[in-house]
């Protein structure tokens, strides 16, 4: 397993010469989908601004997955937001400043891996149209967007992971985030892991893949709206009796937890990554601090 | 009146768009070439089924938009069928019908009792019967045509439609029955009006609500003459 | 149809809170979607069809120009004429010459959002002519002065309590005591009503789903056949029609027509389907005598040549606002003006401004259900954000909005600037709300905290965390 191997980066050009620094490693799998499987891949981590400045334990049990998953994973320092703030309120100067930080800082790793659909869909889908018109930089744009992955479905499509060493005593639910499922994909991916952790029931709500009502800066200049649509989804989440509701973007499960919250709800919300690591001493989001000492 | 050069300069900002010149042979020819080919694009499957398997599915079609069907081995049973038809659903014994040859010269002495009526549709008419020259099974849908023999207003103004298809002209695409049409108006001619009818009248403007007989009939029932 | 899309805050207020509506848009979002994905489940080639709508209507638009004009011809060959309209009000004064050439005193209308758009009914209303509307729904808002509030659906807004009141408060002339409790009862009397009304019009109008070059046809489907009627019995026949509607030949509508109605109600098919081509034959027994085609530019011929030209491709099913959830939350009068839905957030601005509709392609949360439902794959979120792009750049977008922005896409170039700022506000926030985990009240996010808590932070952020648990090794 390849704990412990896991290095900041030292600056924001790395040389080829560093895998053979790190060693290889041999791991093994249910099932891996290509011959990567045999050399430790080196995973560089965009950890999303919700996740670095509300929920970093997000990010700890995403490292816990990708080693686990026999990934080398280091966490470039010259990372702050992906831009969809700028790029989806039209500022798309400022998007491509962005833009072209987090493709500088990430370019040279085999995989770029991100806990959030959202997020990994603006580095994966829109970098390229972003720096399209850029000589300079619309390559690299395009070149680092193949190395790009949402967390959970990079677990099971990318490193052949088909079940976690986790458990959890009680019944989830899954809000498929908007992005991750029609930008990226994501829909049986978490389900498949979710199905193998100890203990834990899956209960499907209805309108399971409708919006939630988040969308970024539309939650603020929408409020009233944005409401509306989450009043639908909790309501849903409430109707599927499960006691945690679970999603790969942080932006939905915080303004599900924060409406389920204000509405009384005991339902809990996590992000998918903490159960499949099996980190749920955290409290879920939203939920009181626990009592020092 | 339309100001003289409204259709030159729209077509003009057409052209500034695509950034082309007027006098482009080979636009040109693109074009002609595929009005001329009219190729078609994908056929589903089930608008390629033989014969017994197209009449299953066109039946199926039929009953599921609320149209119902009578099959009678020969065209000499027709007349029965729907007086039968009429009998059945309490519906009066006289109906309206166009000039169409073949529903002119069938045994009608067989039901001496259905009186019946030709020309265009009358606001009092309560039963028309029109002859479908074409029908695609994919969806349940007869090919109507304007004209003396079969006039549209049959098609609209009476309460119940009885629309007579020979087994001939039950095409599976689309694409077939229109090639049938092609073959009687020729390629690019059309008549008037081609109404493809999939069912009788029907609206959900109330509350999403389903309610037959909108505007056109609220019955529409077809006699396959099978093969 | 003035708009009011500019206060499109205030009237998604007010629909948020009309239980009547609320109700009534359940149809919505329970009926057309379901309705829909069970129809794309019964044609396997469903998906692949939409490849090919799309790479027939790209194609077309490529050749606009002279696809227009072979339909010209062949309309022109089989007796019709063509009118070309570049404005709204030069299609409404066209049209209502035709009328009163032909004496016309009453005229019939099928269901057409073109006329909509360009406001017709009132324009031909001021020369004194009587318009009714035939399509139910159309009919029904006709009465309350209202405008549809779905392209497909126009009255879905309303419960039948509603349309009972209006007809007899309209149909006076029919008896007092009968029951109009059930659809079956005010659609019968619709029936009755308005079936005089296609005796009696001189002209009807209808609307084209399609045109086709190939036969010089117009195409309009219908469940009702209002359509049929309107066109069938008047004398004269105007179609109204707006240039990129036009379809090279049968074939190609062919595949639209597979995707049309699965897409908007779920049929397999629309119960008519009608294609109208030129006027009565020599021989016919009935048909109009003339046949005119309005074709209507309204800035199409400059979204052709600009970044929204895959709107273009439209074939107004309705299935993008069938499945937007914020057309479910507020209905479709909030847009303000004609076309609702994520087609008319993009559509909207680019027909009477942004300054007007800049509202429409910001209410998004860019969910991409649109895009994943439209039959012809048209980019609906990345127009909106092209709207965006375009606020942003001539500075509509509100102030506190555009520097709270750049202060955020400053700092996040300036990642040991960021770190350090967050580094201290985290933990502090973290502090303030980690009693309850989550505060009921928070300063500038006044929007969020109105309706949901906002989680409070865990403290240190990830990256201080990591450089701690991971120091070693040299951390920059």
């Amino acid at each position: 397993m390849a704990s412990g191997c896991c290095l900041q980066t030292v600056g924001p050009r790395i040389n080829e010469s560093r895998i053979g620094k790190l060693g290889r490693l041999e791991t093994v799998y249910d099932n891996p989908s290509s011959s990567s499987s045999s050399l430790a891949p080196r995973v560089g981590l965009f950890v999303t601004c919700l996740v670095d400045l509300f929920r970093p334990s997000v990010g700890f049990a995403a490292v816990k997955l990708l080693e686990d998953a026999g990934c080398i994973v280091e966490v470039p320092r010259a990372q702050t937001c992906c831009g969809q703030p700028a790029y989806n309120n039209g500022d798309r100067a400022d998007a491509q400043r962005i833009a072209r930080t987090v493709i500088e800082a990430f370019e040279h790793y085999d995989y770029v891996v991100v806990p959030s659909g959202s997020c990994a869909g603006t580095l994966k889908r829109h970098y390229p149209k972003l720096l399209a018109g850029d000589p300079d930089w619309a390559e690299r744009a395009s070149a680092m967007a193949e190395k790009v992955y949402e967390l959970i479905s990079f677990l099971t499509d990318i490193r052949g992971v088909s079940a976690v060493d986790a458990s959890f005593d009680g019944a989830v639910t899954y809000h498929d985030s908007c992005t991750g499922l029609r930008e990226l994909g994501v829909k049986d991916q978490p389900r498949r892991l979710l199905a193998s952790v100890k203990g834990l029931t899956l209960k499907e709500m209805d309108d399971a893949e409708v919006c939630c009502g988040f969308g970024g800066t539309f939650s603020i200049k929408y409020p009233d709206i944005s409401n509306a649509i989450v009043e639908k989804k909790t309501k849903h989440i409430a109707m599927s009796e499960a006691d945690l509701v679970l999603a790969g973007d942080l932006g939905c499960l915080m303004n599900m937890a924060g409406k389920l919250k204000r509405e009384g709800k005991t339902v809990a919300a996590r992000h998918i990554a903490e159960v499949l690591a099996g980190m749920t001493d955290e409290p879920p989001i939203g939920a009181p601090a626990h009592k020092r000492g | 009146m339309s100001k003289p050069i409204a259709s030159e300069s729209i077509l003009a900002r057409i052209r500034q768009s695509l950034g082309v010149g007027e006098e482009d042979a080979g636009r040109l020819n693109v074009v002609s070439q595929r009005l001329k080919t009219h190729t078609a694009s994908l056929i589903p499957e089930r608008a390629r089924l033989p014969y017994d398997e197209r009449v299953r599915l066109f039946a199926e079609m039929l009953n599921s938009q609320s149209a119902t069907l009578t099959i009678v081995e020969d065209s000499s049973e027709i007349p029965e069928a729907i007086s039968a038809y009429l009998r059945e659903n309490n519906l009066p014994a006289h109906l309206r019908q166009g000039q169409d040859e073949l529903l002119s010269n069938l045994p009608w002495e067989r039901t001496p009792q259905l009186e019946r009526l030709s020309g265009c549709a009358s606001p009092d008419d309560l039963v028309a019967l029109s002859r479908a020259p074409a029908a695609a099974a994919e969806t349940g849908t007869l090919f109507l045509t304007s004209g003396p023999d079969n006039p549209t207003t049959l098609n609209f103004l009476p309460e119940t439609h009885i629309v007579v298809l020979r087994s001939d002209d039950l095409f599976g695409s689309y694409e077939d029955a229109w090639n049938r049409l092609r073959e009687v108006y020729g390629s690019g001619m059309m008549p008037r009006a081609v109404n493809l009818i999939s069912g009788p009248s029907r609206t959900a403007d109330i509350e999403q609500t389903i309610v037959m007989g909108a505007h056109g009939p609220k019955r529409l029932h077809v006699v396959l003459v099978a093969r | 149809m003035k708009p009011t899309s500019h206060a499109f805050k205030q009237n998604a207020a007010e629909a948020l809170v009309d239980e009547q509506l609320q109700k009534a848009l359940r149809n919505v979002d329970r009926g057309f979607v379901a309705k829909r994905a069970a129809a794309r489940e019964k044609l396997p080639e469903f998906d692949r069809l939409r490849d090919e709508a799309r790479d027939i209507k790209n194609h077309t638009l490529d050749y606009l120009d002279l696809y227009l004009e072979a339909y010209q011809n062949k309309v022109r060959e089989t007796g019709g004429q063509v009118h070309w309209a570049s404005t709204a009000t030069d299609a409404c004064e066209i049209i209502q010459n035709i009328c009163m050439g032909a004496g016309a005193q009453s005229v019939a209308k099928g269901k057409s959002m073109i006329s909509e758009e360009i406001g017709l009914n009132a324009y031909l209303e001021t020369s004194g002519l009587k318009v009714i509307e035939t399509d139910l729904g159309e009919y029904i808002i006709q009465l309350r002065g209202e405008h549809p509030s779905h392209i497909i659906a126009p009255a879905v807004h309303l419960a039948k309590e509603q349309v009972e009141a209006d007809f007899r408060s309209k149909h006076k002339e029919l008896p007092a005591g009968r029951r109009l409790d059930e659809p079956k009862q005010l659609v019968d009397e619709a029936r009755q009503v308005l079936r005089k009304q296609f005796l009696a019009a001189d002209v009807g109008i209808t609307g084209a789903n399609f045109l086709i070059a190939e036969t010089g046809s117009s195409v309009i489907v219908t469940n009702e056949g209002n359509g049929d009627l309107t066109q069938t019995l008047a004398r004269v026949h105007i179609v109204i029609a707006s240039l990129e509607k036009i379809v090279p030949t049968l074939e190609d509508a062919n595949t639209l027509i597979r995707l049309l109605a699965r897409s908007a109600t779920g049929q397999e098919i629309s119960t008519y389907t009608t294609y109208s081509t030129g006027p009565k034959r020599p021989g016919d027994l009935d048909g109009p005598d003339e046949y005119h085609v309005v074709l209507l530019d309204n800035g199409r011929s400059e979204l052709l040549g600009s970044e929204f030209r895959d709107m273009l491709r439209c074939i107004r099913c309705g299935a993008c606002m069938n499945h937007c959830p914020v057309y479910n939350a507020i209905g479709g009068h909030a847009y303000g003006w004609v076309y609702p839905g994520p087609m008319g957030a993009v559509l909207t601005p680019s027909l009477i401004g942004v300054n007007e509709a800049g509202h429409l392609p910001n209410a998004s949360t860019f969910c991409g259900r649109c895009e994943a439902v439209c039959p012809m794959h048209i980019p609906l979120p990345d127009m909106m954000r092209h709207w965006r792009d375009r606020e942003f750049a001539q500075k509509s977008v509100p102030v506190l909005q555009r520097w709270a922005l750049r202060i955020w896409a400053w700092a996040a170039t300036r990642h040991r600037l960021y770190q350090f700022g967050t580094g201290l506000v985290m933990p502090m926030l973290a502090f303030l709300g980690g009693r309850s985990g989550a505060f009921r009240r928070l300063p500038l996010f006044g929007g969020w905290t109105k309706h949901r808590d906002l989680p409070a932070p865990q403290g240190r952020t990830f990256q201080q965390l990591w450089r701690k648990r991971r120091g070693r090794g040299g951390a920059s």
